[in-house]
């Protein structure tokens, strides 16, 4: 049975051998395309279409052969679970033959030996006749004496019912006897030896010999004078028991009391015969014949009686001396089923006897062999089920996979779809949106009535709200579908937060609060990166803290990682009392505790930086807050998109939720992490850090050399918001010094020692010290006509207007007004030094200084065939120190930017009938290419002798800034684009890129 | 007071503004005026004023044709719109944008009606550059650099 189920096993593991080398073979192949990337794409993707198929199918064939092989299962676990119903009831029959053949042989032995003792007690009679009756004359034994004998000894034979003697004569002694017996010899009737009454026996007619009964037992008296010979059965016996000297039986007859019984017939001789004596002389020697009855039913009843289990058989005896057998014992039903038959010996060797042994019930069914072949048949059944199940939940799973990966497959293009859509959509709402806005500007100059005015301001906030909003979903779509790159072009970090600082100026003098920045001296002055994305980071962390915070401040620090780190514990330290407005504030070191970054630095030690390459620098930027701070419930969905606090959040603020979602987004961008800690209404800090490069060193344009020579003094009694202070002053080159008391101060000027040109007090400090104030600008201002130090009172927002201008009337002060910005600061100082304010700052194209020293004597052709658009252009490039040429077509732009030539920057119109602006600069970089092949052979034109190779930067122009379009400017080897009309920042950031590295290469 | 050409140029260019006539683009072609070159507005709006009237010309001669050349069309209103983006003429570049749209969906009625509006604009437009430029002549004589 094992070795059959382990022959079943066997084909079922090397199917999940083949199934294992399948996924080996599709993991494989999955592997083979993954690793060769440059791959082609297209190809990659039939490859695993196919692939995918070919699985399919495949799969389709093994579960047919699995189908199968479950079908194979069920057929052979049914056949062995019937072999061992056939097996196990086969045993159960044998054992039950083997009990059968036991318990008959014990049967037929017993009655055998029960039989045996009789006939040895008949022998015993019979030599007891022989001496006594014919050895003694005259007899000593009688009818009488015989009788009361055999009565008195029947308990030695059980089995014989009655006993009679028969004496031998001889015809010629036949008178005689019958004269001395007193009766003549009858005659028998056949085999009805007792039927005939005394009365009508007839007389034996004469023979040779007679064998007439003289003794019997009282029972059987009647026997009496009957010649034994003149029956044929018993003259049959006589006959062969004279011959043989032993016992001999009769076939059964029925007897008196009606049942089947047989008579022992045993000789008595004349003397004892040697045993190797022969027949005749046996004949001879036989003078008288012992009879025995034996009552075989009742031998065998009493017999079955002495053993247990009697009932459980069914014993038959039968004479089997002829063909067919008589019956000597039991039930003539012999029914079928088992027999076993035991040969009996009782001695007569011409007779022969048979014992029939059935049981009387009816063979049991075979249980024990039923339930093991059924249970045989479920388990393998259930097996069965469970492979199939299995089998068909793999295909289920397959299938799920294949729906899964079709679903996904269809999912991602949704994706993509919904990306680009979004892309489309917003950038297509936008264009009418800056209508509905003007519009609504325009509308606002009009003559309107208040409510009217009051609808218009809404209108035009929703609309800038849905600008604002649709340029959030915009990046959120950029940076989903992987299109947001950052750019890398250098910049000022410290300008960057001063614009923002600039933006939020109207806010948070509005609302009271203190804005300030401070940038680490550690930080480089120029550092490359995506000033745009870094300012829009700020600019909504700031924004979100001005939008939760009703008093106190918003501090923004920048600082370089490794500052951080080595200052960590005194930060702890200092925290709560020492903020910029003095109001607690969060642990600014729980916002960045999370950091990876500073995880690793904690675990290892300080050489952790080796990593990070020379040039790359890790910033940390946090924007602390004294706002409402974020519940703690909802600080962890603060990331999420368009999750916020709460719905009255939405309600009170406005804004989308969006924000923190593309800042997290933009700062993964920049291999930073971004972070928090917020406690409610204590406040909030955002932390993120950013990994920028270095720039190389460039003169710096804020420090002006007129402040070189100056010294100025800072009284604060904050010593964080004096640290502000002197940072921009700093970056002014003003040394600065910080005083947080003024008491102090004022002794130490009364020593005489030199000071600052200027002084300059925050305004709370001169509300605190009041009462001292008088006296130190008495002093500042009497020591010196000529060289008196310049005051400055330094306006926080929080204190209302009017106090201030009162202040500053009545001291003659002036007032520089928070938030303090380089630019700013320095407009301040140079005003009250007496100096004009040459440089006029205006927004926009016009006037951006930094424009102008790029584009300074710069040789720029323009080509565009519009015209009026030509004009413009060369207007706006040689506002900022250009020397422009103009072309009105590509081909005139080809001749003029022939090489050698002295242009170092070429805008060109893209849409240009003729030849387009793609078409002219791919037929300008052949012909530099061409130009440079000639410089490398060493056949320089003596016009450009000292230039090693030529490529002039040509700005693509063009009305519609899409993607789309600045591939194709760089696939024709253009630079960069530019919007037409001119906008300021960007054409500044085009410009920058391949004239300051112009510049250094020079 | 009133009555000045400097309030009535400023008046002027306010109610240009407002109207939507002009958009920031012509503040900055203002700010492109200086000393190095003076006439610098005037030249660029008589630029554009000359080059619209023709286009406007090519643009009526071509639509009245009985088979339209929508892409001649289209350039040449793709060279106003860009004119009128340069100059900071609003409305006429919005209404070029329309028109461009029309001639991609070659519908020569919406073309034809586009013109007319755009024609519309644009002599408003040029007349009221040219009240601006006399006023500019005007201030220029009253106060000759």
């Amino acid at each position: 049975m094992t070795g059959t189920a382990r022959g079943r096993r066997g084909p079922a593991g090397m199917e999940e051998k083949g199934e294992a080398a399948g996924l080996g073979f599709l993991g494989l192949d999955r592997m083979r395309l993954l690793l060769p990337l440059p791959l082609p794409e297209k190809l990659s993707a039939r490859t695993l279409r196919t692939h995918l198929y070919n699985h399919y199918l495949g799969s389709r064939k093994v579960r047919e052969q699995r189908r199968w092989l479950l079908l194979l299962w069920v057929v052979i676990w049914s056949l062995i679970s019937c072999c061992i119903l056939f097996l196990m009831s086969s045993q159960a029959v044998e054992k039950r033959r083997e009990a059968l053949a036991s318990m008959c042989d014990e049967r037929a032995r017993m009655l055998q030996d029960q039989f045996n003792v009789s006939m040895n007690h008949l022998q015993a009679l019979a030599i007891l006749i022989s001496t006594f009756h014919h050895s003694k004359n005259p007899s000593a034994i009688d009818q009488l004496t015989f009788a009361r004998y055999a009565e008195r000894t029947a308990f030695e034979r059980p089995l014989t019912s009655g006993v009679a003697y028969a004496v031998r004569v001889t015809h010629a002694e036949r008178e005689q006897f019958e004269r001395e017996q007193g009766w003549s010899i009858k005659k028998m009737y056949s085999s009805k030896k007792q039927s005939p009454g005394p009365g009508d026996a007839e007389v034996r007619e004469p023979a040779a010999e007679y064998a007439p009964v003289i003794f019997a037992q009282d029972a059987y008296k009647h026997v009496i004078s009957f010649d034994l010979l003149s029956g044929n059965d018993d003259r049959e016996n006589v006959l062969r028991a004279r011959e043989s000297g032993k016992g001999v039986l009769t076939a059964p007859f029925e007897l008196l009391n009606n049942r089947l019984g047989v008579i022992s017939t045993y000789t008595v001789y004349e003397s004892e015969l040697p045993p190797n004596a022969r027949p005749h002389e046996r004949i001879q020697a036989a003078i008288g014949y012992l009879g025995g009855i034996f009552d075989i039913e009742a031998l065998v009843d009493k017999l079955l009686h002495q053993l247990a289990g009697k009932q459980s058989i069914m014993v038959n005896v039968y004479d089997t001396t002829k063909e067919s057998p008589i019956s000597m014992y039991g039930s003539s039903d012999t029914g079928s089923g088992m027999c076993h038959v035991s040969t009996l010996n009782f001695g007569d060797p011409s007779r022969r006897h048979a014992m029939h042994c059935r049981f009387i019930q009816k063979p049991p069914w075979p249980w024990l062999a039923i339930t093991s072949s059924f249970g045989t048949i479920v388990i393998a059944l259930l097996i069965g089920y469970i492979f199939h199940a299995t089998v068909k939940r793999i295909a289920k799973v397959e299938d799920d996979y294949q729906e899964m990966m079709e679903l996904k497959k269809r999912a991602e293009a949704a994706d993509i779809a919904k990306s680009q859509f979004l892309a489309t959509v917003s950038h297509e709402i936008r264009t009418p949106m800056n209508g509905v806005l003007g519009m609504l500007q325009m509308l606002m100059d009009t003559d309107l009535d208040t409510t009217q005015q009051d609808y218009v301001r809404t209108a035009q906030a929703s609309g800038k709200t849905l600008v604002s909003l649709i340029n959030e979903v915009l990046d959120q779509a950029k940076i989903e579908s992987g299109k947001l790159e950052l750019e890398a072009v250098p910049f000022d970090l410290r300008t960057v937060c001063d614009d923002i600082l600039s933006l939020f100026c109207g806010k948070v003098q509005e609302k009271g609060l203190e804005l300030a920045v401070y940038v680490s001296d550690q930080v480089p002055h120029t550092l490359i990166g995506d000033p745009g994305r870094i300012r829009q980071i700020i600019t909504n962390l700031v924004g979100n803290s001005i939008k939760f915070t009703e008093r106190g401040h918003i501090y923004l620090t920048v600082q370089v990682v490794e500052e951080v780190m080595s200052c960590l514990e005194v930060e702890t330290a200092t925290q709560y009392t020492k903020t910029l407005s003095g109001y607690p504030v969060a642990n600014r070191r729980r916002s960045w505790e999370n950091f990876r970054l500073f995880n690793r630095e904690l675990h290892s030690s300080d050489v952790s930086f080796a990593p990070i390459a020379s040039d790359s620098i890790s910033l940390i930027i946090s924007v602390e807050d004294t706002g409402v701070g974020i519940p703690f419930e909802a600080q962890s969905r603060v990331f999420t998109p368009f999750m916020q606090v709460g719905p009255s959040i939405a309600r009170i603020h406005g804004g989308t939720g969006i924000g923190l979602s593309i800042s997290k987004c933009l700062v993964g961008l920049m291999k930073g992490e971004i972070g928090f800690a917020s406690k409610p209404h204590v406040g909030s800090t955002f932390t993120f850090t950013a990994v920028l490069m270095r720039a190389r060193p460039s003169s710096n344009e804020n420090k002006s050399l007129d402040f070189k020579e100056i010294n100025a003094l800072v009284v604060d009694h904050r010593p964080l918001r004096a640290k502000v202070t002197k940072y921009h002053l700093q970056r002014l080159g003003v040394k600065t010094e910080l005083t947080t008391d003024l008491d102090q101060f004022v002794s130490k000027m009364n020593c005489g020692s030199r000071f600052a040109k200027l002084v300059l007090i925050d305004r709370e400090t001169w509300l605190k010290e009041s009462h001292s104030m008088p006296l130190l600008v008495r002093k500042l201002r009497n020591k010196d006509q000529t060289d008196s130090p310049k005051l400055f009172l330094l306006e926080n927002p929080t204190s209302s207007v009017k106090s201030s201008s009162h202040i500053s009337r009545e001291y003659n002060l002036n007032v520089i007004m928070k938030p303090l910005r380089a630019s700013m600061l320095q407009v301040s100082l140079r005003r009250a030094l007496g100096e004009v304010d040459k440089v006029h700052c205006r927004n926009g194209v016009v006037g951006n200084p930094t424009l102008g020293s790029l584009l300074h004597k710069k040789q720029i052709i323009v080509v565009d065939d519009n015209i009026v658009n030509l004009k413009v252009a060369a207007g706006a490039l040689k506002k900022y120190g250009a020397e422009v040429t103009c072309a009105d077509s590509g081909k005139k732009a080809i001749t003029l930017l022939k090489a050698p030539h002295s242009f170092d920057a070429c805008f060109m119109d893209i849409q240009m009938p003729e030849m387009d602006g793609f078409e002219a600069t791919k037929r300008i970089r052949v012909m530099e290419r061409d130009l440079n092949e000639r410089l490398e052979r060493g056949e320089v034109p003596p016009e450009c002798a000292n230039v090693r190779q030529w490529r002039t930067p040509i700005l693509a122009m063009t009305a519609d800034v899409i993607q789309a379009t600045h591939e194709q400017c760089l696939k024709s080897e253009m630079d960069g684009y530019v919007s037409k009309p001119f906008e300021g920042e960007q054409l500044y950031r085009e410009v920058a890129r391949f004239f300051q590295s112009h510049d250094q290469v020079q | 007071m009133a009555a000045t050409p400097m309030n009535q140029l400023s008046a002027l260019v306010n109610n240009m503004f407002a109207t939507g006539l002009l958009d920031e683009q012509f503040q900055q072609l203002q700010m492109l005026q200086d000393a190095s070159a003076p006439d610098f507005v005037s030249e660029v709006v008589t630029l554009f004023c000359d080059d619209g009237e023709r286009i406007i010309g090519e643009l009526t001669k071509l639509l009245e044709k009985s088979s339209v050349d929508f892409d001649r069309v289209d350039a040449f209103v793709h060279q106003l719109k860009g004119s009128s983006a340069s100059v900071g003429a609003q409305k006429v570049k919005n209404t070029c944008i329309q028109f461009r749209e029309f001639c991609q969906q070659k519908s020569r009625d919406g073309c034809l009606k586009t013109l007319d509006s755009v024609r519309t604009e644009f002599y408003d437009l040029r007349s009221k550059f040219q009240t601006l430029l006399q006023l500019e002549r005007q201030i220029q004589g009253f106060y000759p650099k």
